[in-house]
Formats: structure tokens, C-alpha cells, sequence
């Protein structure tokens, strides 16, 4: 597109311009690698300290230094915390993108950028705030080494001073980004935000539109990456052994999990771990490791990404057929091999739902937020042991590694539940046992731990021939009669996995089904399909797999039921062809995104404007 | 009947139970089979000692070898895994009570082919275990294809003969970390004992090749696994006799040069020098040993290395003493300030 054609913004800040207030995006691109980060989060938490509603995503490479990274802020006063294309603010500090990144914004958007890139002569229907940063940075950072890294927080300065962020409130993010320990690089780094700050004000007039305001709508909340509130969860759900191999997006996960467990975990009596952590020599090892301890006993878990999804695939079926519990966290991330390891998406839905070979599945929790990632992890920890069956926790980068604004996290109420497990006084009351025998109508059997101090505890655990004993068999009917028996054992799952969310609308036309992360972005396009087109809908957000009797009652209120995913293949609608009669089927449509960005509100409100014909 | 003929008092080791508790299920690998001298060896010794059978895993992978461990100790929990990967879930099974006395059953295959990987890092870690390697250097299960212990040069009985070098797992096992490795021969029931006892008393990772003959697919004339290569080629490092703590000093060993090697629970490990001098406590001396014995086509057997001094992968991960499967909640769910804790530092 031309930007010659577009009339130029008057740069009279005597003209009047509506101020956009507390609803604008912020984007920073920088290198990898440049310390960037901190800078980043210390604007965000600033305009959340100042009650704004906000979000952060952040868009980075495979890579350790150098390659480009986008990090983008949404201030809503709405409280959409989705991600939004459109960028109303942009800080260029990269030389390599800075053209393209400019050329691509929409007409009335704001630039902060390095002075020696004279982006301003690529258009001129910007705003355009020219920074010699490197002339900043000198005279508050006397250590050359340092001023890479103090440059970043120049343009904090600058933006706070343009957006009305208050300093204050800077001075108290950066300070607890940095903790009591570093208190002498956060005052280094304070001095180069003050130097921003007192540039901004002598040098510039304010042309742009956008600035935020004092809210009281963060109250109470915290900020939270994905990948801790999990953390939190599985400590708080009793784990006990801990394995893993690093993979991105998941690595944070454990990291995070290491260090609460060192806090809240060692016995203060004996001064010893109540845990075990063990990084792995790869996946097949750790889902092992997860699968010996848990048949010894133990809460255990691991936690991965797509390409560890598939190599744990035939242990997650011997799991299944040997009924051992296990909690397996599935970041999801776009795959395999290299190109967008980084990028987010919601694609191992199907692979995860039937990993492994012969007849298998295995229940899924969607969490869409900090909150269900730390209540999900203690439910499946609960539903693997009374189920004795792995369980996955399905959750993406986006969710994962991004901060999230979220309510704070409740203490569990319910004890923890360690299903059915005889001890020694069972064995001496019953005489003995049949480890896969129905006893109680529910599918499920009752095991032994090995090391029960009693002669009849011991089974003998394998694969699939087995019968009711535990036995050794390559009987048809006794393969039968298990097959059929954890397909009852499934059926019993889905009466007690968490129940969907469901949202029905009295004038709505269609339906909506979403999961996972999805969340945010569908609950911005249903408000712009019903503000601008008249178009309201009903919403379901489905939180597990195997499907609750909700999701079919939801389908069959409308014609039309668009299911939200994003990956290329409906992956989320194929399960529910699997077990939905073709006259429900055919209600159901498919709106997709999968291009490695958090999906956004637009893209969903387009394709369902398409789709409807409007 | 008016009289009844009172049964001679049953043989009973010194927790009270009979032979018979040790046993397991009728084996179902062929007649002659190496693997089920070893089980055998394995039901004495666990017997012999009072190993009390409900306090012990043992664990398989993939194989026929994998198969045994439902032919001994029928009061122990088993876990059948898949191939290769027995490893991994014994290392589980210890880290959720480490208060089990674990022992694995695996083949060459299981071990040197598919499992390399698993075994070696099973060997970093030191993990208190007894990995038993039954070794006849093919797959009989398949029907009789090479494994990767296989000697160089020798010959299926299709006439197939292995040009690739073969992996030694004592070898492997001396250089990587574990502390007590031994080989043996199936058909050696004096040597096998005592290695497996002492094995049973290591506190850290035994182990323990034992070329383990297989009839079928492997003890032909060009087969360096078969019984009559093994026998006229093995060559005893020294003569073993195991002393369990409870015991007095046996008589069983001749006088002659010994050497004592204290197990943790206070049994001891005696050596008897044949001929050569070589001291168990040097791994290097053990490399070369079977170093030289690789390259003449010696079947180096006997307590090629033990170490008692270096820390478990247990110690290392300074655990609880309790098992962790069994920790109760107020020990395993922190309280609720920690959480308040916790979420005041993310507002």
C-alpha cells in the first residue's frame, strides 16, 4: 500500500485530537539478547500498577543474541487482555526491522525511535519522537560494557513521559524487577529512565493521541506467567518426583517449579527434600522415570512440548494399558524441528487426545488463564490417581511464557485424593486382591503400592495382556474384557473432568466454542460482532477432554456452531466428529488461526462474518 | 487314621520363609536356556540372605531375558517395561521409595541395542539398583538376529557373521559410573552366587553381565556365546565367597591370598587370588584386564570393580528418608500462607 496517498497528520498540537485514553498498544522491537526484557516488564507493570488492564506478549526468536523480538503492551480499559494486531505505539530500537515494523502501522500511530535510523522520512502520517539514545546513555551509565543494557531503559523514560505513565510507579516496578539483591543496577538503570523522562519533556510536544490514566481495575491482582502458576499448582498438589528435559516453551515451567520447591518444600524437621527432580537425558526417560515413580506411589509429573509429546508416545500407552497415573504439561508450541519452536499454537490436540498405539486416549485439561493453571494442575493430579490413567495438562506458549494479569490463586479445599490404593490392613481384612477386577461398577480397580509391608500386596504389572489378576495372557477374551473395561473406565472420566463454561445469549444466532487461550480474543469478537454488526452469540469454552453431555446440549441450540482453534487441521472439531452423530456434525464450523501469534479478536470476527455471509 | 506321621520340619531362611516363597511362575523359555540357571541363582540368593520378597521391585524391558523376572520372587511387585527403557522406570520406582530393594532383568538387546542410551546414564547416576544383564548376543524373540554385544567375527546360525565391533557393558559400565560391575557365566552357580549377593548388599548400581547361553539361536560352533566357547574360554579373575554380616567367617574358601571388601550392611565380599594379582578396587587395572581378555578371546569373569564409598544418586538429591510415595499430605502440601506468601510477591 502507498502511504503517499494519506493526508498528513497535523503536527499543531493546537489542532484538537481526541485523546485515546487507556486503550492503545504498545510495541517495542528490539535484538535478542539486549537486556530488553526487564524494560519491558517494568512498563507493563507499571500501567498495571496504575489500575489500567494490560497485557504482554512477547514475540522472540530460537535464539540466544541478536535476532529480532517484538514485545507487545495492550492497555485496555475494557479489560481485553487478547492480543490486538493493530499497533498504536511503536519504540523502534531495531535497525534490522525498524523500516518494515514502521511501514506496516496504520496512519495516527506514534514512533519512538533510535534518531539515527531518520524513520521519519519513511511517512508521513506518523508521529514521530526521535531519541539519540546512545547520547543519553553516556553520561548516566560511565561503564561502557553496562550501556547495552541501561539503553533499554531510556525508552521507558520517554514512553512514560508521552503516555503519562507515572514515574512513581516506574520506580517501584523497576525496583521490584529487580529485587532487594540488585539494588544498585536497579538505581543505574533509574538514572537512564529519569534521563528519558527529562529528554521527553524538554524536547518534545505531544502530537499523538494515546496516554493512559489512573484506573482502579488491577486491584487485588497479581502478574503471572503460565508457566509458574503451574509450577505453583503441581507443589501445591503434593508432587513428589519431577522429571523433565528442557524444551521451549516448557523449561520455565520446572525452573519455576525448582525454585518453589526449594522454598516450600525441604522438612524443616529433617532439612530434606519432600520431592525429587531429576532432568532427564531425554524424554522417553523422563515419561519412565514419571511412570516408575507413580507405580511406586509417588504424585509425579513432567512437563514438555509437542516433540517430547511424541517420543513419550509409547510409554504414555503403556501408562494407559498398565493403568498408572501420570501429570503431563504440554506447552504447546508450533513444530518440529526448527523454524517457529518459539511461536505459539494449539496443535498437538489430536496427537495428545490418542498418543500411543492400539486403542488409547487420554483425558486433557484446557486452562486458559494463570488461575486454571494452577487449579488444573492440582485436579490432575487428583483425576490421574483416581483414575489411574496419565493425564495431560494442555496449555501453549502464549500461556505459558507470556505475563498474565490474573486474579490470585486459592488455597485448595479439597484434601488431596490418592484414589484407590489398598495398604496392608486392606490385604489382611481382604485376603487378597485382583488388580484390574471391577469391584465397585466404576471401571476402576484397586492397586497396591509396591513396598506394602504385606505377602499378598505384589502384581505384576505389563502391557496389555493381562487379566483381571495381573496375569500373563494372549487370551481374546480376556483382552477383550479389559479393552472394554477401560473404555467404561473413560466413560466414568467423563462424568468428572471439569464441566465447560457456557454463556448462552437469548437473542443469539450462533454458537461459539473455544479452549485454551482462545478465551480472550473470543470474548472481544463476540463484543465487536454484537457492537458493530448486531450479531449476538452464545459461548461455550470447553475445559477438558473426554466431552462433558454440556458441549452436545450447547451444539444443538444453533444452526451453527463455530468451534475456535489454533491450528490448520480443526484439530479440536475432529475429536467431536469422532463421537457426534452426523446431524450434529453438520451445526458444527470452523474458525482457524495458526500463523504462531496468539490468535486475536479481529481474525476471529472476520472469519465469522464471512462464514455467515455478512 | 488314628496315627499321623509328623512331616520333617520345613526348611526356612532367617525371616521364616521357605525356598518356595521366592519362586515365581513355571518359566516359559526353552529348555537349556541360560536365563533360567540365572533365576535359579536368584531365588537362592534372595532366600539365603532373608531378603524379605514384598520389600523388593524388580523390573524387565523387552526379551526373552525380560521375561524372567516373572519366573522368580512371586511375592515382589513387577514391572514388565518396554524395550530398552527399564532404566528409566526404575529409576522412578526408586526416587517414589527408596526404601525398595530394586533389581533388573535385561538382555543384551535391551541393554546394548535399544537401551544404550538408558544404560548410560542409569551408569552417571549411581542409583541404588542391581542391573543383571543376561547376555547371549542376539535376539530370540525375533529369531536369532545379532545384538550390539556380538562379538567380531562371530557367526549366525544362517552363517550370517557380525562385522561390527561389540559394545562391552562391563567396559561401559567401569568407565561411566557404576560401582559394582561383575561378569559371570550362567553356567559358573559358585561365582554367580556370590557376585549376586554382594551385588544385593552394594549400596549404589551393581552391574552384572552374565553371558547367558542361548540354545536355540546362538550356542553353535562359531558362536562365541555359546556354552562350549564360554567354558573353554572363561577365565576367573579370582575365586568369590560371600559372607553375609549374620554369618561367621565360612570355611567354603581355600586359605591362600585374600582379600576382604565390607559391604555396607556389614557382609564381606572375600577374594581369593588365582594366579594373576588384580585389585577390584582399580578401575583402571579392570579396563585393561578386560581389555587384554577382549583382544585374546578370554571370558574375563569374577568382581571386576566395586567402589563403596561414592554417594547414590539418592544422596545427591539429599531426599527425604521416607519413601515419597508415601509422604503425608502436611508433608507434601505446603501451607496456606506459603501460597499468601507467594501471591503477595506477584502483586
Amino acid at each position: 500500500m502507498s502511504t503517499i496517498e494519506v493526508s498528513p497528520v497535523s503536527q499543531s498540537s493546537s489542532e484538537f485530537q481526541q485523546p485515546v485514553v487507556n486503550d492503545f498498544s504498545i510495541q517495542v522491537a528490539t535484538v535478542n539478547g539486549s537486556g530488553s526484557q526487564t524494560a519491558n516488564n517494568v512498563l507493563m507493570r507499571s500501567i498495571f500498577q496504575m489500575g489500567i488492564p494490560v497485557s504482554g506478549k512477547n514475540m522472540f526468536p530460537s535464539n540466544i543474541q541478536g535476532l529480532p523480538t517484538w514485545f507487545t503492551i495492550r492497555a485496555s480499559k475494557d479489560g481485553y487482555i487478547g492480543r490486538k494486531k493493530e499497533i498504536d505505539f511503536l519504540v523502534a530500537m531495531n535497525p534490522e526491522t525498524a523500516r518494515e515494523d514502521v511501514l506496516k502501522l496504520d496512519p495516527g500511530a506514534a514512533v519512538v525511535y533510535d534518531e539515527p535510523l531518520k524513520l521519519d522520512a519513511l511517512r508521513s502520517d506518523l508521529h514521530f519522537y526521535p531519541v539519540p539514545f546512545d547520547k543519553l546513555v553516556g553520561p548516566v551509565c560511565p561503564e561502557p560494557k553496562l550501556r547495552k543494557l541501561v539503553r533499554n531503559m531510556i525508552y521507558d523514560g520517554i514512553v512514560a513521559q508521552l503516555l503519562s505513565i507515572e514515574m512513581e510507579e516506574i520506580h517501584k516496578a523497576l525496583f521490584k524487577q529487580f529485587g532487594k539483591k540488585k539494588a544498585k543496577a536497579a538505581e543505574l538503570n533509574w538514572g537512564a529512565c529519569q534521563a528519558g523522562y527529562d529528554y521527553a519533556s524538554k524536547t518534545f510536544t505531544k502530537t499523538d493521541p494515546f496516554r493512559v490514566q489512573r484506573m482502579n481495575a488491577t486491584a487485588g491482582k497479581i502478574i503471572i506467567e503460565g508457566n509458574a502458576a503451574a509450577a505453583l499448582g503441581c507443589v501445591f498438589a503434593g508432587a513428589t518426583v519431577v522429571t523433565w528435559y528442557p524444551i521451549t516453551p516448557s523449561s520455565s515451567l520446572i525452573e519455576f517449579m525448582i525454585g518453589y520447591l526449594k522454598r516450600f518444600r525441604i522438612d524443616k524437621e529433617t532439612g530434606k527434600a519432600t520431592y525429587a527432580v531429576v532432568q532427564a537425558e531425554d524424554e522417553l526417560s523422563a515419561i519412565g522415570m514419571v511412570l516408575g515413580a507413580a507405580w511406586a506411589g509417588a504424585r509425579s509429573m513432567t512437563s514438555t512440548a509437542g516433540p517430547g509429546i511424541s517420543l513419550m508416545s509409547e510409554f504414555v500407552g503403556l501408562g494407559y494399558y498398565a493403568e498408572i497415573p501420570a501429570v503431563i504439561f504440554d506447552v504447546q508450541r508450533v513444530g518440529p524441528s526448527t523454524g517457529l519452536p518459539t511461536r505459539t499454537m494449539q496443535g498437538d490436540i489430536i496427537s495428545t487426545a490418542l498418543l500411543s498405539h492400539g486403542d488409547t486416549r487420554h483425558p486433557l485439561l484446557f486452562p486458559c488463564s494463570p488461575d486454571e493453571c494452577f487449579q488444573m494442575a492440582i485436579q490432575a493430579f487428583d483425576l490421574a490417581e483416581q483414575f489411574q490413567t496419565p493425564v495431560f495438562v494442555m496449555t501453549d506458549l502464549d500461556l505459558g511464557m507470556n505475563n498474565w494479569m490474573a486474579d490470585p490463586f486459592e488455597y485448595p479445599t479439597q484434601p488431596i485424593q490418592r484414589g484407590k490404593v489398598l495398604t496392608a490392613e486392606d490385604l489382611e481384612r481382604l485376603g487378597g486382591f485382583a488388580r484390574y477386577k471391577d469391584v465397585d461398577g466404576d471401571a476402576i480397580g484397586y492397586r497396591t503400592l509396591p513396598g506394602t509391608n504385606h505377602p499378598n500386596a505384589a502384581y505384576f504389572t505389563r502391557g496389555s495382556g493381562h487379566n483381571e489378576k495381573a496375569q500373563y495372557t494372549e487370551r481374546e477374551d480376556d483382552y477383550v474384557n479389559n479393552m472394554d473395561r477401560l473404555a467404561r473406565k473413560f466413560e466414568t472420566l467423563r462424568k468428572h473432568v471439569p464441566r465447560p463454561v457456557v454463556d448462552v445469549r437469548t437473542n443469539a444466532k450462533v454458537g461459539v466454542i473455544a479452549f485454551g487461550t482462545s478465551q480472550y480474543a473470543v470474548e472481544e469478537s463476540r463484543d465487536q460482532l454484537r457492537a458493530e454488526f448486531g450479531i449476538e452469540t452464545s459461548y461455550l469454552r470447553l475445559k477438558a477432554y473426554p466431552f462433558t453431555e454440556e458441549l452436545l446440549d450447547f451444539i444443538r441450540l444453533y444452526d451453527r456452531v463455530y468451534v475456535v482453534e489454533q491450528n490448520r487441521d480443526a484439530q479440536l472439531l475432529s475429536l467431536m466428529r469422532m463421537e457426534f452423530e452426523p446431524a450434529d456434525i453438520a451445526r458444527l464450523r470452523s474458525t482457524r488461526y495458526y500463523g504462531g501469534m496468539p490468535i486475536d479478536a479481529r481474525t476471529i470476527t472476520d472469519d465469522i462474518l464471512r462464514q455467515e455471509a455478512i | 487314621m488314628s496315627s499321623a506321621v509328623t512331616p520333617p520340619p520345613k526348611k526356612v531362611n532367617r525371616i521364616g520363609l521357605e525356598v518356595v516363597n521366592y519362586k515365581g511362575s513355571k518359566t516359559t523359555l526353552c529348555a537349556g536356556c541360560g536365563h533360567n540357571a540365572v533365576t535359579e541363582r536368584i531365588v537362592e540368593c534372595f532366600y539365603e540372605l532373608g531378603v524379605q520378597p514384598w520389600s523388593v521391585a524388580k523390573l524387565s524391558g523387552i526379551g526373552c531375558s525380560s521375561k524372567s523376572p516373572a519366573y522368580f520372587l512371586g511375592l515382589s511387585h513387577g514391572f514388565n517395561g518396554v524395550h530398552g527403557r527399564m532404566p528409566s522406570i526404575a529409576t522412578g520406582a526408586l526416587l517414589g521409595n527408596r526404601t525398595m530393594l530394586g533389581i533388573g532383568v535385561t538382555g543384551d538387546g535391551d541393554t546394548a541395542s535399544i537401551g544404550i542410551g538408558q544404560f548410560m546414564h542409569l551408569l552417571r547416576r549411581n542409583l541404588p539398583f542391581i542391573y543383571v544383564i543376561e547376555n547371549n548376543g542376539v535376539y530370540g524373540l525375533t529369531k536369532g538376529q545379532f545384538s550390539a554385544t556380538a562379538d567380531l567375527g562371530s557367526k549366525l546360525k544362517t552363517g550370517v557373521i557380525n562385522e561390527l565391533p561389540p559394545f562391552d557393558c562391563c567396559a561401559l559400565a567401569l568407565q561411566w559410573g557404576a560401582t559394582f560391575v561383575a561378569r559371570s557365566f550362567s553356567g559358573d552357580k559358585k561365582q554367580l552366587q556370590a557376585i549376586l549377593k554382594a551385588a544385593i548388599t552394594h549400596k549404589g548400581l551393581s552391574v552384572i553381565d552374565v553371558i547367558s547361553p542361548c540354545t536355540t539361536f546362538n550356542d553353535h560352533e562359531g558362536s562365541t556365546k555359546s556354552y562350549s566357547y564360554v567354558k573353554d574360554h572363561e577365565e576367573p579373575l579370582h575365586e568369590l565367597d560371600f559372607v553375609p554380616f549374620y554369618e561367621d567367617i565360612s570355611t567354603e574358601i581355600a586359605e591362600g591370598e585374600l582379600k576382604e571388601v565390607a559391604m555396607h550392611d556389614g557382609s564381606k565380599l572375600r577374594i581369593r587370588k588365582l594366579g594373576r594379582d588384580f585389585d577390584p578396587t582399580n578401575k583402571f587395572q579392570a579396563l585393561e584386564a578386560l581389555d587384554k581378555a577382549n583382544t585374546s578371546g578370554e571370558v574375563l569373569t569374577g568382581v571386576l570393580y566395586v567402589d563403596t564409598s561414592k554417594p547414590t544418586f539418592m544422596d545427591m538429591l539429599s531426599m527425604d528418608d521416607a519413601p515419597l510415595a508415601t509422604l503425608p499430605e502436611s508433608k507434601t502440601r505446603p501451607p496456606k500462607e506459603a501460597l499468601d506468601q507467594a501471591m503477595e510477591e506477584l502483586r
